[in-house]
């Protein structure tokens, strides 16, 4: 008797999530080109189309890269070759769906877990699969805000795999776009994404940097130096400086720019040198009033957040892990580089610098 | 004129053979030549030459070009033909009179670095000790004579004097992006790889930065563009390589911990000079007849 009940319930349920997910592949469909960070795909702010299948395609790929100007080598796992893996853009209603590729010149299955799906490991019991498969997961997007993702392949080789460039994001936008927490919508002319990456490359005798041939030829040392938790490097966008000099961030007084930052480990302390959050989400979920006027926000490990500023000044803004040993003797630092007039009434330097007591000089 | 300079000229003429013979003649008359051999030297006669100082200037509250003029080396100055070995640096170490620094090893054929100014300067005092001769390091104006061709005027655009802070700021900005574009190997090279320069000295200006004796100064100009002021801080020294740089003098490695804007030297290393005087003339004999 109760087996039958039970049965019949289960028939019920499988009727109803069969027709939920007829419904879903009904819906339109929209293919997306990935870009990598810190840049993002062309999206909509606010939408006034219905709800539709975002289609996008991500490729395990191990590879070694360089991360400092040194020329550290580290045995890399990437989603789509970029550290962080790139950001995806959807409104709250979108169904995300993402074919996995795992080529066949890696060594290690591959998986991925959402922090905005929901079940199942976040997808990363359904996509877990071996060098020379693929696999597509459809998951609706149904909370608001900025989600990490990551690999997920279970036992050491989670943490190996993150600490690896393994991670990125996922923006669910409210439909009708962002506002300021009292109803008033907010906009942005630009965003970037900046992924925060900690990375553990061992050292020998001599205290130099060591280079594998290969991930597994790196997985004991490497495993051992992070039980330890004292990173190597700190980093933006896959490697010290990545984002500075001519790779610096453009951006023009009066513009306003959204900040997203990742960290899939460690817990970070962004901040902007010269500027502020003018609206901060701290933890990085828009159903969520933002936060306004900070100075330094925090990104808990395993978060993202966001952050939406007006650049009033031109000059070179560090953006920085605001713990400053990371910023700067790890690697923690971007640039961004904006473009326009100054303003002397928000700043003056009423003297330059000159000797002390000295006599004003005919001016 | 350049008063600062002047003075500064002066000084060094009136001290340094002053210091010599105050020196020369007390302590080991012998110098262990048979330990250390001398290194070899490139004398470059006495010359003029257009020069532009070092440090940072401002006029009329704006920062400004730093000025130019004509210096004079008014005596013979032997350089080193090369920059001082991690092998001579580490003979320093050994005799306790330079502290252990960082090099890969006691190559006899790669420039000694990861140097502050201060073990520079601890060397120059003990290869005066050790040869008799009384060996320093150069003062930028000398190392800028030394180099010749190979110094780069590195003045910023005009954009970079601009009264727009924000201009300032981009133009510096965009002169160190182009530096660190053309950025070079790191680690160091076999002594004349980077070959010689027109009065003969190796790897001037290739991938390790020297120390000058030269302190870091913030100048005021006049409405004619002559230094009225200076503030004078010795606690940075010039550093001069494919550019100018100002490091603190206990730092060794420029490259780590070093701002978050701005392109700094890749290796700090170092070689000495001395002036022509009756004395080092005489050791520099007897120590080149005592090796024969």
């Amino acid at each position: 008797m109760i087996t039958r009940r039970i049965a019949k319930a289960s028939a019920a349920l499988a009727a109803i999530v069969l027709s939920a997910s007829a419904s879903a592949q009904d819906l339109p469909r929209q293919k997306v080109e990935l870009v990598a960070p810190p840049f993002v795909h062309p999206h909509e702010q606010a939408t006034t189309q219905g709800p539709k299948i975002m289609e996008f395609r991500l490729v395990a790929e191990e590879k070694q890269i360089v991360i400092d100007d040194q020329g550290t080598k580290l045995q890399a796992m990437t989603f789509n070759g970029s550290i962080p893996a790139p950001l995806m853009v959807v409104h709250e209603g979108d169904y995300v769906e993402v074919t996995l590729v795992n080529p066949p010149t890696n060594s290690m299955p591959h998986n991925i877990d959402f922090h905005s799906a929901t079940g199942a490991s976040g997808g990363g019991d359904l996509t877990l699969i071996s060098p020379g498969e693929q696999v597509v997961l459809r998951w609706k997007a149904t909370r608001t805000g900025v989600f990490v993702y990551h690999c997920i392949p279970g036992g050491p080789m989670v943490p190996w795999h993150i600490a690896s460039g393994m991670s990125g994001v996922v923006m669910v936008l409210p439909r009708d776009g962002l506002k300021d927490g009292l109803g008033k919508p907010l906009h942005y002319d630009r965003i970037y994404y900046l992924g925060e990456q900690d990375f553990y490359v061992p050292r020998d005798e001599k205290g130099k940097f060591k280079t594998y041939d290969s991930p597994a030829a790196a997985f004991m040392d490497t495993m051992e130096l992070m039980r330890k938790l004292v990173p190597t490097h700190v980093v933006f966008n896959g490697r010290v400086g990545a984002l500075t000099g001519k790779s610096a961030m453009p951006a023009k007084v009066g513009e306003t720019v959204l900040i997203v930052h990742s960290q899939a480990d460690r817990d970070s302390r962004p901040h902007l040198v010269g500027g502020h959050g003018d609206y901060v989400w701290e933890t990085g979920k828009f159903s969520n009033r933002p936060e306004t006027d900070l100075e330094t926000w925090f990104i808990r490990g395993g978060s993202a957040g966001a952050a939406l500023y007006k650049f009033l000044q031109p000059g070179i803004y560090p953006y920085v892990n605001h713990n400053m040993v990371e910023a700067f003797e790890l690697g923690a630092t971007a640039h961004f580089r904006v473009e326009g007039n100054w303003s002397s009434d928000l700043m003056t330097q009423v003297k330059a610098p000159e000797p002390i007591g000295i006599q004003a000089l005919a001016r | 004129m350049l008063l600062a300079w002047k003075i500064k000229a002066l000084v060094a003429a009136v001290v340094a053979p002053l210091a010599i013979s105050a020196f020369a003649p007390i302590g080991d008359p012998w110098p262990t030549t048979s330990h250390v051999p001398i290194p070899d030297l490139v004398d470059l006669r006495p010359g003029a030459f257009r020069y532009r100082a070092s440090g940072d200037f401002t006029r009329e509250g704006n920062p400004a070009p730093a000025p130019i003029a004509t210096v004079a080396i008014k005596r013979t100055l032997a350089v080193m033909r090369h920059q001082v070995t991690a092998a001579d640096y580490s003979r320093c170490v050994v005799a306790g009179a330079c502290p252990t620094v960082d090099n890969e090893a006691a190559a006899s054929d790669r420039p000694a670095v990861n140097v502050s100014w201060r073990d520079a300067h601890a060397y120059a005092s003990w290869l005066s000790r050790a040869t008799g001769i009384r060996f320093r390091l150069p003062t930028d104006e000398e190392w800028v004579f030394a180099a010749a061709s190979r110094f780069k005027d590195d003045v910023l655009p005009d954009a970079a004097y601009d009264r727009d802070p924000g201009l300032r700021v981009l133009a510096i900005y965009d002169v160190e992006a182009g530096r660190r574009a053309r950025g070079i190997d790191g680690k160091p090279q076999p002594i004349g790889s980077f070959g010689a320069n027109e009065n003969g000295l190796l790897d001037v200006a290739g991938n390790v930065w020297e120390w000058t004796d030269t302190c870091f100064v913030r100048g005021v100009l006049d409405t004619r563009g002559e230094t009225a002021a200076t503030t004078v801080n010795c606690g940075i020294r010039v550093v001069e390589g494919r550019h100018r740089a100002y490091v603190p003098d206990f730092v060794r490695d420029a490259r780590t911990g070093g701002c978050s804007v701005g392109v700094p030297p890749s290796n700090l290393g170092f070689r000495l000079v001395h002036e022509d005087d009756a004395w080092s003339k005489l050791y520099l004999l007897l120590g080149l007849a005592q090796r024969r």
